[in-house]
């Protein structure tokens, strides 16, 4: 297992490799110059050759790829061109708050949407199992900003018992989650950002249970006198390596944070940095943050293959 | 046996398996009566859709609950078996009763290994810690003969062939020492040398432990190889029992008689195997009369219009005929070997 693992990691290693090039590149594909939202109209040449040569727009694109790169690797994106603050400081910031929501979503939808999903799969075809599959779809196919917007207006402008923006008075810095007057602040985004996940991973999970349900072994787990506690055990692990796949994906994407629902609920995450820097074409934080965003989803899918590898051993390939 | 009295170890009377739905009913079972004495061995023989590995999951309670229909009593070592309900029947699963199954490749949880999938059975049965039941794992992998079982038993089972999985089921099988052993199709999945030694240690392993055991196989041979007493159905019917020499050397019914001339055996090259006409009914509406009559050579008005009760020819002798008298006649044929 343990060479299985260090096998593992070396591929990741040109997956991430390639991540980075497409990062870099990305920026440079798309159109508009990164130089013009910071210098005057009137700027002469001579000022935008030096503000270029500042940056270090002037070299070729190779060679500032690996500039880029050798600071990246110690952990220097470069700083803001909007805000000139360090790149890092603002990804990790940003990161921290989204993780916030991420890891409520998760812990609200994989439970929810795992329990949900092995009921029905275990009566399918039951009254059960279509009100299970009747909210499955309402996850997959309601937007969730509708959702989050619908939220704003009942629970914050109707109501008036929760706050409809923001992380509080005290802002993201002194956020403490365990303070109620803090945590009111998550409950309709993490709702919101559940909504999806929920729906995917139950249907899911829904079809790898019942799939499981219908093979062989279940009869001969029956024959031999498990108790239905036990078989359930023995279901569940074998339908685990096809939920963890979606559950690391739908991870990867609220890891990403929802630039709609960020910015909905004026969000200071991760898709709330992005949404920025694209529209004041902050190169280096749209760089920084896309390749952090995706190192994060090639690590997720390194630990989602390990987990599949442990759980089901004929996975594990030589 | 194990008791001393003489006692059947299992009787069946008048079983009926229905699978209902909403389009149609299919009458699985029908009137099914069989007895088995602690230590014995019956073969159920019949083609596919006869309704003989239907029987043994109603001695199991293994048929899915909301669509099967179960009527008639049956009796093992005194249980009776539809009155069992939750622990009770888990209890007598794996315990008094255990099974094997035909396809070693599947019957087995592909994401626990062997020795996991036999000890945890064990806890479960005799309430021991996982480590007493692995060691009582690796007893009965070397039991049942399987080479360098400690390594076999940290195995998943898509990392054995195919005879090893089925030499791992039946120790699963065998892990609480069940006084009845069904085994269905057991060694059907199997290369043919592989089949030979399953059979001849199922053989040695049922003697040596007193079990009594029902075995269902649609292969003549087989049944010579390992059976007492033979059982032949056709429709979810039992048309004819009787020790294995009786059945298999004179057989009565003429639907083992032409089981038994459309079987390839001996010194038969050169000649044409006599096949049956027509094709076994649909179990969704079965002939008013002997389900066999439509297939058989014999048959008249009467056989159509009523179905045969059974005829007792002997002690455990029994067919469900109209024609015993013209089947009667004794066959020129050699012996099977017993």
């Amino acid at each position: 297992m343990t060479a299985y693992i260090i096998r593992r990691l070396f591929y990741a290693i040109p997956i991430a490799f390639g991540v980075s090039i497409v990062c870099f590149a990305l920026v440079y594909i798309a159109p508009g110059d990164p130089l013009q939202t910071i210098l005057p109209e009137d700027a002469s040449e001579e000022t935008i050759l030096m503000v270029k040569k500042a940056y270090g727009f002037d070299k070729p694109i190779p060679v500032q790829y690996f500039i880029w790169l050798g600071k990246v690797l110690t952990g220097d994106f470069g700083l803001s061109i909007a805000t000139g603050r360090p790149v890092t400081d603002e990804i990790f910031k940003a990161l921290g708050n989204t993780i916030l929501l991420a890891a409520g979503a998760v812990l609200v939808a994989f439970t929810l949407a795992f329990t949900l999903g092995t009921v029905a799969g275990y009566r399918i075809g039951s009254a059960l199992d279509r009100a299970v599959t009747g909210i499955a779809v309402i996850g997959v196919s309601v937007p969730n900003y509708w959702l989050g917007i619908v939220l704003v207006i009942i629970f914050a402008v109707e109501l008036n018992v929760l706050p409809a923006t923001g992380m509080g008075p005290r802002g993201s810095d002194s956020f403490d989650i365990l303070v109620w007057n803090d945590f009111r602040h998550v409950i309709m985004p993490i709702i919101t950002l559940s909504l999806i996940p929920i729906g995917i991973i139950t249907r899911t999970t829904r079809s790898a249970v019942a799939e499981v349900l219908n093979q062989d072994f279940v009869e001969t787990l029956r024959a031999k006198g498990l108790l239905e506690t036990e078989i359930l055990i023995h279901v569940i692990k074998n339908a685990l390596p096809q939920v963890l796949a979606v559950m690391g994906l739908q991870f990867g994407y609220l890891m990403g944070g929802s630039i709609l629902v960020e910015t909905i609920f004026t969000w200071p995450g991760s898709g709330f940095l992005l949404n920025k820097a694209i529209l004041t074409r902050d190169l280096p934080v749209l760089q920084g943050t896309i390749l952090v965003l995706a190192i994060i989803f090639v690590a997720t899918n390194l630990v989602i293959d390990l987990l599949q590898t442990a759980v089901d051993p004929r996975l594990k390939r030589s | 046996m194990s008791n001393g009295s003489s006692a059947p170890l299992v009787s069946v009377e008048d079983l009926n398996v229905k699978f209902v739905s909403r389009e149609s009913t299919v009458n699985a079972v029908n009137d099914v009566n069989l007895t088995l004495d602690p230590g014995e061995v019956l073969c159920i023989i019949g083609e596919s859709g006869s309704g003989k590995s239907v029987s043994m999951r109603a001695l199991l309670r293994l048929l899915p609950e909301r669509r099967t229909k179960i009527t008639g009593a049956l009796e093992v070592d005194g249980k009776d078996v539809l009155a069992l309900k939750g622990k009770e029947l888990s209890d007598f699963r794996g315990g008094l009763v255990s099974m094997i199954f035909q396809e070693p490749m599947t019957a087995l949880d592909p994401v626990y290994s062997i020795g996991h999938q036999i000890a945890e059975t064990v806890r479960r049965h005799e309430g021991c810690s996982m480590e007493k039941g692995l060691e009582r794992a690796l007893e009965l992998l070397e039991l049942v003969k399987v080479p360098s079982a400690e390594r076999r038993l940290k195995a998943f089972p898509h990392e054995l062939s195919g005879g090893l999985r089925q030499r791992a089921m039946i120790a699963l099988a065998l892990s609480c020492r069940p006084k009845l052993l069904l085994a269905d199709e057991p060694t059907t999945a199997l290369d043919a040398t592989v089949q030979i030694q399953v059979l001849i240690l199922l053989r040695k392993l049922q003697e040596e432990m007193g079990m009594g055991m029902i075995f269902v196989t649609h292969d003549l041979g087989v049944a010579a190889e390992i059976a007492d007493r033979v059982a032949v159905m056709y429709a979810g019917r039992i048309v004819e029992t009787g020790t294995v020499q009786e059945v298999l050397n004179s057989p009565r019914h003429p639907y083992t008689q032409g089981m038994l001339s459309s079987t390839v055996h001996g010194n038969m090259r050169g000649k044409d195997i006599e096949a049956i006409p027509g094709s076994p009914p649909d179990l969704r509406s079965l002939p008013t009369g002997c389900s066999f009559a439509p297939r058989c050579r014999i048959a008249d008005d009467g056989c159509r219009a009523e179905v045969p009760a059974e005829v007792t020819l002997g002690p455990g002798r029994i067919a469900r005929c109209f024609k015993l008298d013209e089947t009667a006649a004794p066959k020129i044929r050699e012996p099977m070997p017993a």
